[in-house]
């Protein structure tokens, strides 16, 4: 961890037209989170669809692609990132800060809304909040580093990304069983269910294999990139 | 502190960038010269430890760069590409290069590097506010912050004006004389006589000639010259310019003589006084070749 990296990615991540977006997502996430419980007075079984559709299934990996991709992908497109690379740091240390940066904006950006909206459906009932909150965090962190190694990997990150989120944990996933268990997604379910009491969520998946599997593509997606860093190349002519 | 190269290659797929490069570049200031599409910023990123080799060694004091990040204890480098982060003041981004090396005092040495390149006025600015040659001079002060031993430069003058490329000169003359290496490319072979001690020249990737920048200017004028000559009487004047030696062939086409000279200095004193002993009127003369390119070429033909 450096700090002076930390600060510039934060600046990097949160200045500009990106933290709109950051913004957004979550206020939406609540709103419809208050639609829902008027309309719905209070179902836990609704509550727990909505969260597990729009909040884990929609806004996390949203989220997660903005803050995973936006500590690195603009950085390299733009060739910025060699100022922190000329330096006498390890590569994978500048990977391990822009990891932890990204994960703190969706601490702050995800996770929290995300208690915040299941409060507003059903309040502290069978921990659902709890459970979604703390699934949403540990969705948040292997998606920042997954998204992040997409970054460090290829120039086309946002695209690919979107691809994984939307056909593979959202189409695939729903319709093929077996591919919920390499499912990001589906892992986060799972911590959430592992929380939470409510008979309304329930998952495939053992919490052994999720929070492996959780813990697994993280550390292991943050030590590739930093490893990619290590081999990061200017390109001759351009 | 030296940097050494020895039998550099490095290609993309097919294409060779750089060819079985050999040099040193030593204390001092040397010119990396040669024309666009050369190889001279896949050469300088390599020095830099952003490429890696395909072929042969790239080494600072006999220390591998290529995935060493201690070497940017020594080594400050300019990128060519003007982006910087935007949204910091310059003062900002040289104190981030400072605390970056954990120096003891970020501050005076943030401080000394943004005087160095006269930006203390404009340091409070955002970076994104800053003209082209401001964005190059912080970037050298960011690159000179820690004092390194060896400074690499990706045309440091492009896109500034008279003045800053003036300072910017005097900056890197002074830094050669101190005894630090400094390594900076272009593709303008005035800008590197002026600054350079000593020149690299590098064309189509291959390494095409090296020396001291008198040396590499009289090469490059003692190269056979082709001329355009239209004159009053173009058959007669060819005849008697090839009579003598110092044209090795003329060409009478459709829009005058193409003279090919190979002593420059004896053809420029002899064709005035052939024209008047001919009684020829000559009303146009121009070189056909004095671009680079044709200079470039002609260099590395000669060393191959």
């Amino acid at each position: 961890m450096n700090a002076v990296i930390a600060g510039i990615s934060y600046r990097a991540l949160l200045g500009r037209r990106r933290i709109w977006l950051l913004v957004l997502l979550p206020v939406v996430l609540i709103g419809l989170a208050v639609l829902v419980r008027m309309i719905s007075g209070g179902s836990e079984r609704i509550a727990v669809d909505f969260m597990q559709k729009f909040a884990l299934g929609t806004i996390l990996p949203l989220l997660g692609l903005i803050a995973g991709t936006g500590v690195i992908a603009p950085e390299i497109d733009d060739g910025t990132i060699v100022h922190l690379l000329s330096k006498p740091i390890s590569r994978p240390v500048v990977a391990q800060t822009k990891f932890l940066v990204a994960s703190s904006v969706l601490a702050l950006f995800a996770a929290v809304p995300t208690l915040v909206a299941a409060y507003l459906l059903v309040g502290f009932e069978s921990g659902i909040a709890y459970g979604f909150a703390v699934g949403a965090l540990a969705g948040g962190l292997a998606y920042a580093a997954l998204f992040m190694l997409l970054g460090v990997l290829t120039r086309h990150a946002v695209t690919v990304g979107i691809a994984y989120a939307l056909i593979w944990e959202g189409v695939v996933g729903n319709f093929v069983p077996g591919a919920r268990r390499y499912s990001i997604q589906q892992w986060a379910q799972t911590v959430a269910d592992q929380v939470s009491s409510s008979s309304f969520l329930s998952s495939d998946l053992t919490i052994g294999f999720a929070a492996t599997a959780l813990l697994l593509i993280t550390a292991g997606a943050v030590l590739w990139a930093g490893q990619r860093l290590r081999t990061f190349s200017l390109t001759g002519d351009e | 502190m030296n940097i050494e190269l020895a039998q550099v290659s490095r290609w993309y797929g097919n294409v060779v960038a750089v060819n079985d490069v050999t040099m040193t570049v030593a204390p001092g200031v040397t010119g990396l010269l040669g024309p666009n599409g050369a190889g001279k910023s896949t050469l300088l990123h390599m020095m830099a430890g952003f490429l890696a080799p395909s072929g042969g060694t790239v080494t600072l004091d006999g220390v591998k760069i290529w995935r060493n990040h201690e070497v940017y204890r020594s080594i400050g480098l300019v990128p060519e590409r003007e982006a910087a982060y935007g949204f910091l003041t310059g003062w900002e981004f040289v104190l981030s290069s400072a605390r970056l090396h954990r120096l003891s005092d970020p501050e005076g040495a943030a401080r000394k590097a943004v005087a160095t390149v006269e930006m203390e006025t404009a340091a409070e600015r955002r970076i994104e506010t800053y003209s082209k040659g401001m964005r190059q001079r912080i970037k050298v002060a960011a690159a000179l912050v820690h004092d390194p031993q060896v400074l690499l430069l990706d045309e440091p003058f492009n896109g500034m004006d008279p003045r800053q490329r003036m300072h910017l000169m005097d900056l890197v003359r002074a830094m050669g004389a101190a005894g630090k290496t400094i390594l900076f490319s272009s593709h303008i072979l005035e800008e590197v006589e002026r600054v350079a001690q000593h020149i690299e020249v590098l064309v189509a990737g291959r390494h095409a000639a090296t020396g001291d920048f008198r040396e590499i200017r009289r090469r490059m004028t003692d190269r056979p010259h082709v001329f355009r000559v239209r004159s009053s009487d173009d058959r007669r004047l060819a005849s008697a310019l090839i009579s003598d030696g110092s044209s090795s062939s003329v060409s009478l086409t459709q829009t005058g003589l193409e003279v090919q000279a190979v002593d420059f200095r004896r053809f420029t004193w002899l064709l005035p006084r052939v024209a008047r002993d001919a009684d020829v009127r000559i009303w146009q003369i121009s070189p056909a070749d004095e671009d680079l390119e044709s200079v470039f070429s002609y260099l590395i033909n000669r060393s191959s």
